[in-house]
């Protein structure tokens, strides 16, 4: 293996097999923001398709069997499938090059976590052409889910145990990363915001996963062995799954909100082109959001009867939340104020986020109230809540990432006309279809309904709700074709695209060589390139001598892995059917994986190096710079 | 490569007073490893003798909770220096586990 | 290459399992992935004492009927046993010393086996003698999933030293395969962690009601 090899071009074929084996994060990074867009435009289609039949009363343009099967696969594929990968991918992109490390600590994990996560979202996709998708809602809810015929839960079960792991795997290999692969000189508190929310919420990620793990497993030794964790006929308990989920469930929110919260507290500083306001209080807060996140999960069972003293503790602890919160936005507004600030599309979408944000924000304080949320419970003011915090959070946050470190990823600009199209359109689009909604909620329409009645004073508010839809699926359409036409001209920029580049994953040239940094930088401070560039220089000063760079080689292994349990959990699922080939299924997916798995601990692999002359090469013939 | 760790340039008396130091430390971990069995056989006893449910409940528990010390601290070595991110990220762990197993005990009562 | 390079006891550094960057991820990476085990677990323990004699009917055994001290006690001590034999293994691993680490590592396996073999034999004369299975009622799940699933960890921990005993027997220590050792080594150690919490919670605590 040599350095030669990676440089060349390739034809289609060895493009693909490339990215297949690969397992630098840049390119697992594409693979992310592939497949999370992929299962985001699954997740839009769903929620049309929901828009269209609440539209008008009494409509039927889709079953009502189906309708739960839609709202059930929309939230999953959006925060399992979409919003989760999508922000995982930003974090193989940014974040190893933010601390100034030549790849996260695990190569081979990372890739492996990706189609872990790949397989398990096809596999819970494949249940709408294999006998129906799951329908219990996101949450499946144990005897709902326990009563659902057909094997559309155990699609769910199945689907989010693989991609679970891969998750996990995620978690651990970022939280490594930070902790041992700094560059020279970048302590904890001279890393960006991005990297220190990417380290909290992987944290958030090595704790939270396990209870869903638990969780699972008992839905699936219950449906498929006859296990009788929440059958109350069997001395069993419905409420442990709520319990296990949202122990979960409430981490994994923040999950999905901090490192948006940290694509902001990046774009903000750059386009007001001053340092982030109090970056010290915005590192607390984001650890206290953190370490909160873990004592507040059931506020969403207020109403399951847990008792006033318990409802009680966890209402003033969910309040409490929102004292980092608002600690982190008057932050972001402190750092605009006085700024000369640039309207780029990343830095709209920023400004946009504050208000929506914190209208979310106002309403999750109201359901903290436990006995206001006995009105709220189950209603549309919920459903219009968490869109608020998700889409005019994480959606948000990731739109204005992918504007933002568009360059950085492919070495091309989107255009900044069509994405204030998009701006514009998604923006109004929806607060028309989620505002209107607290009013839904409040006039009393229940929560995953698949229909209602005229005369009863909700027709305009869905419509007008469905109307919003329409702009947002507009929106979205544009940012596809603003990707198509950027790719097709394929213009490319230089070193730090927009020009105001603060941190370090700006000062490398572009497109970023595969090893990252020829010599790792040495970090002297908050904003490590902006340092520099103050003192008019154009790029970092090394800290170490040129000298051969460690490379991990290319692997398949991962994809084997994962094939394996996808394979395997076709023959778990249809065993239960007395289906004669599903044992061998079974048995031979489990075989690919753990051979495969033998085979990577056996097998020495010692990666290979770039040497030094190579790498000057390089430099000569300005291949590099 | 070798010795990255050595504070002596002297390579012999290092590994003099390397052996001497690990000889030491397994010294120690015998004798966790008897205070360990003697916890366990205890418990036992204690369990086996019929006391009351309230003394052995808190008992034999706090026993466990010793024992695990041991068993992270010294067999586990996150007595050493260099284990302060394991230590933080085992706490964590188990400031939820206590979290969760405790709503587990208070609240899912019917 | 330098992860093969041949080492002396003289020159084999004090830390071998965190003498590369390779080691020291994996040795974070591993306790970091320990703390998820002990949410994992807890879940599981929580879920048990949630359930735990939780029976469709009367006539089903309950924790005070089913345990035996004498069977319980004999697999504490064959665990206890062995996660000693473990650090005796790595002690050696420290010293250079490959052959007396694979012996303690042998014994560990051994002694695991034994384990594994009382667990066997548990289960069994629960489901024969008492009726008591994973589909009997919501204490049986609850039990066997999370015994079971410490079993599964103790199943996987032996053919982890196994295969890391075996690729490596020819070759001896090196700074590539001495992370390995030792992480197997935590995990066989936390393993014993789960079980101490589990004969306590489970068994003797089960017995006194």
């Amino acid at each position: 293996m040599s350095t030669i090899a990676h440089t060349q071009k390739r034809g289609f074929a060895g493009t693909v097999w490339e990215y297949l084996t690969t397992v630098d994060h840049k390119k697992i990074a594409i693979l992310y923001l592939l497949a999370g867009g992929l299962f985001f435009l699954a997740g839009g289609i769903e929620a049309m398709m929901i828009r269209i039949q609440l539209a008008v009363p009494n409509n039927d343009f889709v079953s009502a069997g189906l309708f739960n099967e839609i709202i059930t696969m929309h939230g999953t594929t959006m925060i399992f499938l979409a919003a989760m990968p999508l922000l995982l991918g930003f974090m193989n992109a940014v974040m190893p090059l933010q601390i100034g490390a030549r790849d996260v600590a695990f190569p081979f994990v990372n890739a492996l976590g990706f189609w872990l996560f790949f397989f398990g979202g096809v596999f819970l996709n494949l249940s709408w052409f294999l006998g129906g998708a799951p329908d219990a809602g996101w949450t499946s809810y144990a005897s709902l889910s326990l009563a659902s015929e057909g094997h559309g839960i155990d699609f769910y079960v199945l689907g989010l145990q693989i991609s679970g792991f891969g998750t996990l795997m995620g978690g651990i290999n970022f939280l490594v990363t930070i902790i041992n692969m700094r560059a020279p000189g970048m302590t904890y508190m001279r890393m960006p915001l991005f990297t220190w929310t990417t380290f909290v919420a992987s944290a958030l990620i090595l704790f939270a996963f396990p209870p869903l793990t638990v969780g699972l497993f008992m839905m699936l030794f219950d449906r498929m062995f006859g296990a009788g964790f929440f059958d109350a006929a069997m001395g069993g308990n419905t409420v442990i799954w709520e319990h296990l989920f949202w122990i979960f469930g409430h981490p994994e929110v923040y999950i999905l909100i901090l490192p948006a919260f940290g694509i902001f507290s990046e774009v903000i500083p750059t386009f007001s082109r001053k340092r982030l306001f109090g970056y010290s209080s915005m590192v607390f807060a984001t650890v206290l959001i953190g370490f909160l996140g873990f004592m507040v999960w059931a506020h969403h069972m207020f109403t399951t009867g847990l008792g006033p003293v318990a409802n009680a503790i966890f209402a003033v602890a969910t309040m409490a939340i929102a004292v980092p919160t608002g600690i982190k936005i008057f932050n972001w507004i402190l750092t605009m104020w006085g700024g000369s600030i640039q309207f780029t599309v990343p830095m709209l979408w920023a400004i946009a986020f504050i208000p929506s944000f914190v209208m979310g924000g106002v309403t999750g304080v109201m359901q903290a109230a436990a006995p206001a949320d006995y009105q709220f419970h189950d209603s549309y003011f919920i459903v219009a809540h968490f869109h608020y915090v998700i889409v005019g959070g994480v959606v948000f946050g990731l739109l204005a990432g992918v504007h933002f470190y568009w360059p950085l990823m492919f070495g091309t600009m989107l255009s900044e006309k069509l994405g204030k199209v998009t701006f514009t359109f998604f923006l109004i689009g929806f607060h028309l279809t989620f505002f209107i909604q607290h009013f839904l909620g409040l006039m009393g329409m229940p929560r995953r309904v698949w229909t209602f009645l005229p005369g009863q004073g909700l027709e305009t508010g869905n419509l007008i709700s469905s109307i919003g839809a329409a702009f947002m699926f507009v929106g979205v359409i544009v940012l596809l074709i603003n990707v198509v036409v950027t790719q097709v001209k394929n213009v490319k920029v230089g070193i730090d695209p927009w020009k105001d580049g603060r941190t370090l994953e700006w000062a490398l040239p572009s497109p970023t060589p595969f090893y990252n940094f020829k010599q790792l930088p040495l970090v002297r401070g908050l904003d490590a390139f902006w340092i520099e560039k103050m003192e008019g220089k154009t790029e970092m000063t090394p800290a170490e001598p040129i000298g051969d760079i460690h490379m991990p080689n290319n692997s398949f292994t991962p994809f084997m892995i994962a094939l394996g349990l996808f394979i395997g959990a076709f023959g778990a699922m249809y065993h239960v059917d007395d289906k004669g080939w599903a044992l061998p299924v079974l048995i031979i997916g489990l075989a690919v994986a753990f051979a495969s798995m033998l085979y990577r601990s056996i097998k020495d692999d010692h990666g290979y190096h770039i040497h030094k002359e190579e790498l000057l090469d390089d430099a000569d013939k300005g291949g590099t710079r | 490569m070798a010795n990255l760790q050595s504070n002596s340039g002297e390579p012999k008396v290092n590994y003099e007073y390397r052996r001497k130091k690990s000889a030491e430390d397994m010294r120690m971990q015998v004798v966790t490893f008897t205070m360990m069995i003697f916890f366990t056989v205890i418990a036992f006893a204690a369990v086996g003798a019929g006391f009351s449910k309230w003394f052995i409940l808190p008992f034999v528990l706090l026993l466990a909770i010793v024992q695990v010390v041991f068993q992270l601290y010294y067999f586990m070595h996150m007595s050493h220096k260099g284990h302060a991110v394991p230590q933080f990220f085992m706490y964590s762990g188990i400031l939820i586990a206590f979290l969760t197993i405790l709503a587990f005990l208070t609240i899912i009562w019917w | 290459m330098a992860a093969e390079e041949k080492f002396t006891p003289q020159t084999w550094p004090e830390s071998p399992e965190q003498a590369t960057l390779e080691g020291k991820n994996k040795f974070i990476g591993f306790w970091l992935f320990l703390g998820g085990e002990t949410v994992l677990f807890a879940s599981l323990f929580a879920t048990y004492l949630a359930l735990k004699d939780s029976v469709p009917s009367p006539d089903h055994a309950l924790a005070k009927d089913l345990f035996e001290l004498p069977l319980v006690f004999m697999m504490t001590m064959l665990l206890l046993t062995s996660s000693l034999t473990s650090v005796f293994a790595m002690y050696h691993m420290k010293n250079y010393n490959f052959k007396k680490m694979q012996t303690w590592l042998f014994i560990t396996v051994v002694l695991g086996f034994g384990f594994l073999g009382c667990e066997i034999y548990e289960f069994n004369h629960y489901v024969h003698e008492y009726e008591h299975t994973f589909t009997s009622s919501a204490f049986g799940s609850a039990f066997y999933t999370l015994v079971g699933f410490h079993g599964g960890h103790v199943t996987f921990g032996l053919f982890w030293i196994i295969a890391l005993m075996v690729r490596n027997a020819k070759r001896g220590l090196n700074l590539y395969n001495a992370p390995k050792f030792y992480l197997a080594s935590l995990y066989w150690h936390f393993i014993d962690v789960v079980w101490v919490f589990i004969f306590t919670v489970v068994y003797l605590m089960g017995m006194v009601g």
